[in-house]
């Protein structure tokens, strides 16, 4: 049985499929196609609220018998109009001039990096067999360290920001490895304790704000400026907020692949991830691995809020980690706990981030939107019998006769 | 055959004795020590004031000084003495009662309480604390049963969280387009419910993991009541957004009794059908045939099957019953006429988890927990408007530290439900 992260172990294993599929099945059931049908699916139905929340399309909708063609084009405008936005926001903006036309696309990338630190932190653990919900915490955690480096040391250029990346790293770290200790000795629930250590997190940063620590001084709880030698440079010049940070993640990813796939240690998180008996039989120390496995997703989430507020925002908030968290638990469940698909993923995300501000403005569609399209797409990820059995192209398949829907690799 | 008949006199090897547990007295302990020394470093001038009376109340109680480092080391005193007791039973193998941690924990809030109050000018109104600490944790205790009711048969449930949510969404939606908010409070559950059977349609149809679900059904309900918010509820917020609160309900005679009476005999009827509910499920998990199958199918599906119990269907049904206690939960969370704002349960779902599992998934133990969550919440905002030495970000962390605390040293290695997260698959 593959070691799927998103299919929860069942007590039988499935029954070997009995004919080899055809050429059409290995097509329709290829992942990157599921994946596509998802997020096609997820704008279906979020265009569905689009259209239901838009003024004209609900007056509309009050004479839809009598001339339905108005109902139509009022829900076509409605959508049409937030998913451009989208797209100008997120991708290629074609009304703007000049340079600013890709601006989006850097914006994207730029939104994407600390979902990519932390995605992978929790990828890590979603492999090992850990539900790590604490990301948020872990980021938040990162971000102050960094964010007092940043503000109290006045070093060399580069040396200043390593430093600032460092604490980030052990900060997160540090709080992540709580939960993995207190899993490894006590056996207390890590989803439990991750859940406690955000809420923790997120007063103890508020507290800080309010103290010498990280204070500015006025009555507004959020940190000064840090030092321009702790921030990330940035890549496209002052035009583009795109920053080294995006390299980094990306070197990141790759280490994270190394990791998992081609050194020891990741083999020993994959063990314990796939059978935590075996494991042990096999003379692994589980308990240890509980605890490095936190620590690694801990220093990538760490690291992750550096880059937000070394890159990105340059001072700290108590909001400063956002949504980012648990955003990057679809994030990493999307890409299926693998360093590239995260990477994908967390670019996706990133688009989304960057995009909704200006379906927002333009196009009056809230943000919120958002989230919807982000949980529809994980849940449908999360089920390709669902996508199978919704998806067109399988519908057509399975009327031909060539395929069944029931049949593929459930 | 005389040999068998006769059975051998001496022991076969070794008696082999289970370890003794030490770990729980340490705990209580160190957390017993604590409050003693913070009870000694009191400097001892200082008086602490209770206020227990209400205004409304027949027998009027003044409120009396206590000398706070006097108070504090007794209070202390008595709670390592429990400590000590604990220990003497610890090492003769035999189990606390129950209500040993209830008064020690009780007996450590006290410390704090007087801690915290010490030469503080203002009078510390026990009563309202008491009250706000229960409305408080009304949430809680629905919500920590919705996660028992899944749980025990098998579904893990972190859509908590989305399915207050939810429920407090609809309440307040149905309550303002109404007028009526006895509707919105009856509508809530639907939406609960609705969560739970997407939670437990994925889980068992698609087999997917329950956690994964749950998580991303929170963001879902997030993104949809944020979106009809922005939306829907802004753009008409007198007819969609202002709910009429709950009427609160006093109970005759009962309400009267001092401290008891207003702390518990005089809410809305949400409160109420708290109380039923948490002693109606404490009879129902462990004593009824619906129980037993419920359990059963939680811990060990197969067995269940073999005797004919339907075991998915169990899963569907008591999943969605809980979504729905969620839910009703939601409409606690607006009972008090409050706007629906988004993300307005805020990590509440994920606290009542947490309670279920302090309280090792009992209905009582649930509602034990759950209280001690909206206890420290309403310390806080009690202690917000009297001023404290402790900065509030530390009191609202207070909970969530206590649960680490309770998960890593006295709940410890608590045994879930056996096949708890585990589809079913004939």
């Amino acid at each position: 049985m593959t070691a799927d992260p998103l299919v929860a172990p069942t007590t039988n294993p499935p029954a070997a499929e009995a004919e080899r599929p055809s050429m059409l099945q290995r097509i329709l059931d290829a992942s990157w196609l599921t994946i596509i049908l998802a997020i096609a699916i997820a704008l279906i139905v979020s265009s569905v609220l689009i259209a239901a929340a838009d003024t004209d399309v609900q007056s509309a909708a009050g004479y839809v018998f009598t001339r339905p063609p108005d109902f139509f084009s009022a829900a076509w405008d409605a959508i049409y109009g937030a998913y451009s936005a989208l797209f100008r926001g997120a991708i290629y903006d074609y009304q703007a001039s000049g340079v600013r036309q890709i601006r989006p696309i850097t914006e994207t990338l730029t939104s994407s990096v600390p979902l990519i630190f932390a995605g992978l932190g929790l990828a890590v653990g979603f492999r090992a067999g850990l539900f790590n919900i604490g990301a948020q915490g872990q980021v938040l955690m990162g971000a102050a360290a960094g964010t007092y480096v940043g503000i109290t040391f006045d070093l060399p250029v580069g040396v200043n920001l390593a430093l600032a990346c460092i604490a980030a790293l052990i900060a997160g770290a540090f709080w992540a490895g709580i939960a993995g200790f207190l899993k490894a000795r006590t056996g207390a629930n890590e989803v439990i304790v991750t859940i406690m250590l955000n809420s923790i997190s997120f007063y103890l940063v508020a507290y800080l704000l309010t103290t010498s620590l990280l204070r500015q001084g006025g009555s507004r709880p959020i940190s000064p400026k840090v030092a321009d030698s702790a921030t990330f440079p940035l890549l496209l010049g002052t035009q583009f907020r795109l920053h080294l940070g995006f390299i980094v993640a990306l070197l990141a990813a790759v280490f994270v692949w190394w990791l998992m796939e081609r050194s020891t240690l990741g083999f020993q998180f994959r063990a314990v991830g796939a059978n935590q008996s075996a494991a042990r039989t096999a003379g692994m120390n589980v308990n240890l691995m509980f605890v490095l496995v936190m620590v690694t997703a801990g220093a990538l989430a760490g690291l992750g809020g550096a880059a937000q507020v070394l890159g990105t925002d340059k001072t700290l908030q108590a909001t400063t980690a956002g949504s980012i968290g648990f955003d990057a638990i679809t994030v990493a469940l999307l890409g299926r706990s693998r360093p590239l698909g995260t990477v994908l993923a967390a670019i996706l995300f990133g688009a989304l981030r960057a995009g909704s501000p200006l379906m927002q403005t333009s196009a009056n569609t809230p943000i919120d939107i958002v989230l919807v399209i982000q949980a529809t797409i994980v849940l449908l990820i999360a089920a390709p019998v669902l996508v199978r059995e919704l998806s067109v192209p399988h519908r057509i398949a399975a009327m031909t006769g060539r395929y069944s829907i029931k049949g593929a690799r459930a | 055959m005389s040999a068998i008949l006769t059975a051998p006199a001496e022991p076969v090897g070794t008696l082999v004795e289970a370890r003794i547990h030490w770990r729980a007295t340490v705990v209580y302990g160190i957390v017993g020590l604590l409050a003693l020394l913070v009870s000694l470093l009191t400097s001892s001038g200082h008086e602490t004031t209770f206020m227990v009376a209400s205004r409304s109340d027949v027998a009027q109680i003044a409120p009396f000084a206590l000398p706070s480092r006097v108070t504090g080391v007794i209070l202390s005193l008595a709670a390592l003495g429990l400590v000590g007791w604990v220990a003497w039973l610890t090492a003769r193998r035999r189990k606390a009662p129950v209500w040993v941690p209830i008064a020690f924990g009780v007996l450590v809030l006290c410390v704090l309480l007087v801690w915290v109050m010490a030469g503080n000018r203002n009078a510390l109104p026990l009563t309202v604390l008491l009250t706000g600490a229960l409305t408080m944790s009304v949430p809680l205790v629905f919500g920590s049963l919705s996660g028992l009711l899944c749980e025990r048969s098998g579904i893990i449930n972190i859509a908590i969280e989305g399915q207050l949510l939810g429920g407090a969404f609809l309440a307040v939606v149905v309550a303002s387009a109404t007028g009526n908010p006895y509707v919105g409070m009856i509508m809530a559950p639907l939406a609960g419910a609705l969560v739970g059977l997407v939670l437990v349609m994925f889980a068992v149809r698609y087999r997917i993991d329950q956690i994964i679900v749950g998580v991303v059904l929170n963001v879902l309900v997030i993104g949809v009541t944020n979106y009809l918010f922005s939306t829907v509820l802004t753009a008409n917020p007198q007819n969609l957004n202002s709910p009429p609160r709950l009427p609160t309900l006093p109970i005759p005679v009962l309400s009267e009794i001092p401290v008891i009476g207003p702390v518990l005999f005089r809410h809305t009827i949400i409160v109420y059908l708290m109380y039923v509910a948490v002693a109606a499920l404490q009879v129902m998990v462990f004593r009824s045939r619906w129980g037993l199958r419920m359990r059963s199918v939680g811990e060990h599906p197969k067995a269940a099957d073999t005797v004919g119990i339907k075991v998915n269907r169990t899963r569907v049904r008591n999943t969605v019953f809980g979504g729905a206690v969620a839910g009703f939960g939601g409409a606690a969370l607006v009972a008090a006429g409050l706007a629906f704002t988004k993300e307005m349960s805020s990590g509440k779902g994920y606290i009542a988890l947490a309670a279920m599992i302090l309280g090792r998934w009992h209905p009582k133990g649930a509602l034990a927990a759950a209280l001690l969550f909206g206890f420290a919440d309403s310390l806080r905002s009690v202690l917000g408007n009297l001023g404290s030495p402790v900065p509030s970000e530390f009191l609202a962390m207070l909970p969530y530290l206590v649960t680490i605390f309770a998960v890593a040293g006295l709940v410890g290695r608590v045994r879930a439900p056996a096949a708890e997260g585990i589809p079913y698959v004939k």
